[in-house]
């Protein structure tokens, strides 16, 4: 064994290069409980290999042409030895790949560790997230039914608003003029080839710098960075400690639980289900996106409206503006978070609000139901004859029910109709139903004279 | 110059000659799209009697000229409205795609009205806006009637500025 190595060593020389890397000091306060919150950068490092392996395994069966993508992975799913397997892990790795980058972001951001001299760090760090996003759209994508065509056809429609080049733009991401055969395999090179390959060069440059400038200490209250810190932290890691082992080992425990989990979760859970196949022709459909853009799916459709434009240009420059400007805007200062009240409430407030936002978007309440032919309960219709009684009809069959609740039950966009005619005069109510509004349409050329008064008959007994 | 000089110059140069004529052709390759043309032809989507008066129906477009891996992708659907007697102009043609953005909307017959299932837009049978986030109507394709046959301009996917 030794003579072994002996001769490897002889021929490769790695000692000279893996020891100072190994070795490289730490601050000794990381070997406490503290260094927990060090592990997420490996974490994510550990959902990316995951993601690569699981990936390439995938890539041997899958199909990245528009006739056979859904069919192929219909295969990989129900037919292949361990298909299924591997694409739980694909799909658990890639949640575990978004949710622990935006721990990481969210750790590093709290703890001032992008100050000086750590700025490029965190560049680099923002390019991956960037990276991320991407492929957790691109990945969306690739399953190529329902949901991922129209997640594309929704994606290349915002491109198309972004003003001067956004034709182009769509024409690019598309390949051509509409989203076709062209679109899944220029789709599939971006997700494969260019953007994990980015993201390889980019992680191989992100760790250089963590082991070259050594990583930030915990802040502490009171020790603002300025110029004179790097001096500070040598004398820091001079009476620091090895990174092998005294912070690997936490490192690899790390790894060993996203492994572990998403293992677990993909034997368990599995991988979500393929939805429709991809058949634009037909119209009858509810396109949701992934869970990771949900949220931004609500903000799309509560967005003041004709905002589009300057949301769309808006949300993602002040992304940008906050992942490339703040190293160069706070470079020096406080970094503990409790010294930086600003940074906590924005943190906080993106983080909850972006939860409430995919809460919301699980509801999605501004969505017209499809009621047409349904029965409205008997607690509504029981006793009604007449006009009423047609009426009731028409509340159905004009898809007032899909927007406007009544007794519990009927879609949430509109106001809840139970007690109508306790607030609203019958003018009131013909007004309304004729001329709309902001969110209701103007039925006075839907509804004949008759119709509205029967519709009006029946609203005027909901008191 | 001198000949240290000159040989820095020399590999820094051809680094850049040769990752110019690698990169070059692959970027032109990337961007092939931008300098492609949409589709002027007209495809026949169905005789005008399969449209009755006062009706709104879905039909399917096919891609004259799909990539031959295309699939069901090639396949698009448009709205083919036909106005009651003595309306102007006979025929509407909407793509599917709400004009907010771009999810297929779906038609309700009996309310009359194209409701979008992500955003909640709402358009009435001519097109325009009736509630909801979208600031245009649905997007309008050319058409012409031949003989007895209507013929629709595609395929596209509608965009604010590219509607036919």
């Amino acid at each position: 064994m030794r003579t072994v190595w002996r001769w490897l060593e002889l021929r490769l020389e790695l000692k000279d290069t893996l020891r100072p890397l190994l070795a490289h000091p730490i601050p000794r306060a990381l070997d406490g409980r503290v260094g927990w919150f060090y592990v997420l950068g490996i974490s994510v490092l550990t959902a990316f290999v995951i993601q690569v392996v699981s990936g390439v395994a995938l890539a041997i069966t899958y199909v990245p042409s528009s006739e056979s993508a859904y069919d192929s992975l219909k295969f990989i799913t129900d037919s292949a030895a361990l298909g299924r397997f591997i694409r739980g892990v694909h799909w658990f790795g890639a949640c575990a790949m978004v949710l622990l980058i935006v721990a990481h972001v969210t750790r590093v951001f709290l703890m001032g560790a992008y100050k000086f001299p750590r700025e490029i760090n965190w560049l680099s760090g923002s390019l991956l997230f960037l990276a991320t996003l991407l492929m957790a759209f691109t990945g969306q994508t690739l399953r190529w039914d329902q949901d991922a065509f129209w997640s594309l056809v929704v994606g290349a429609e915002q491109a198309a608003r972004t003003p001067l080049i956004g034709d182009p733009l769509t024409r690019l991401i598309v390949g051509g003029y509409a989203v076709s055969g062209a679109t899944v395999s220029r789709v599939f090179a971006t997700h494969v080839f260019v953007v994990p390959g980015a993201i390889a060069l980019l992680v191989l440059l992100h760790v250089y710098l963590v082991v070259k400038r050594g990583v930030s200490e915990p802040p502490r209250a009171d020790e603002p960075v300025d110029r004179a810190y790097m001096e500070r932290y040598e004398a820091l890691v001079k009476r620091g400690l090895p990174y092998f082992p005294y912070a690997a080992w936490r490192d690899a425990a790390a790894a060993a639980i996203v492994l572990g989990v998403v293992t677990v979760l993909a034997l368990v859970v599995g991988p979500p289900q393929l939805g429709a196949p991809p058949d634009p022709s037909i119209v009858v459909a509810d396109p949701r996106p992934d869970w990771f853009f949900i949220g931004y799916f609500t903000i799309l459709a509560l967005m003041p409206k004709g905002a589009e434009a300057v949301l769309i240009i808006g949300i993602p420059a002040i992304i940008m503006a906050f992942l490339f400007l703040l190293p160069f805007a706070r470079p020096f200062g406080q970094r503990h978070p409790l010294r930086r009240p600003l940074a906590l409430t924005a943190a906080v407030v993106f983080i909850g609000g972006y939860t409430a936002l995919t809460f919301a978007g699980y509801q999605a309440y501004w969505v017209p139901l499809r009621l047409e032919g349904a029965l409205l309960p008997a607690s509504v219709t029981g006793g009604l004859s007449g006009a009423p009684a047609v009426g009731a009809r028409l509340f159905i069959d004009r898809s007032c029910w899909s927007c406007h609740m009544i007794d519990g039950s009927g879609g949430r966009r509109g106001p809840d109709l139970t007690h109508v005619a306790a607030r609203l005069s019958e003018d009131r109510l013909i007004t309304r139903i004729a001329s709309g509004g902001p969110g209701m349409p103007d039925y006075a050329a839907i509804l004949s004279k008759d119709e509205l008064a029967n519709l009006v008959a029946f609203l005027e007994t909901r008191r | 110059m001198e000949r240290r000089r000159f040989l820095s110059y020399l590999t820094v140069g051809l680094a850049g000659v040769v990752s110019s004529v690698l990169a070059l052709p692959a970027l032109g390759y990337l961007i092939a799209p931008l300098f492609a043309r949409a589709s002027e032809e007209f495809v026949d989507v169905g005789g005008v009697s399969d449209f009755p008066r006062g009706s709104v129906k879905a039909v399917k477009f096919k891609d004259p000229q799909p990539l031959p891996w295309s699939g069901r992708a090639a396949d698009t659907a448009i709205w083919v409205r036909r106005a009651p007697a003595g309306g102007a102009p006979e025929f509407q043609v909407f793509a599917e795609n709400c004009t907010h953005l771009g999810c297929p909307v779906d038609w309700r017959a009996d309310s009359r009205l194209f409701m979008c299932p992500c955003h909640g837009g709402v358009f009435h049978e001519d097109g325009r806006v009736a509630s909801g986030p979208p600031t245009q109507p649905l997007f309008e394709k050319q058409w012409r009637v031949e003989g007895e046959r209507l013929l629709v301009r595609g395929p596209l996917l509608p965009t604010p500025r590219l509607r036919q």
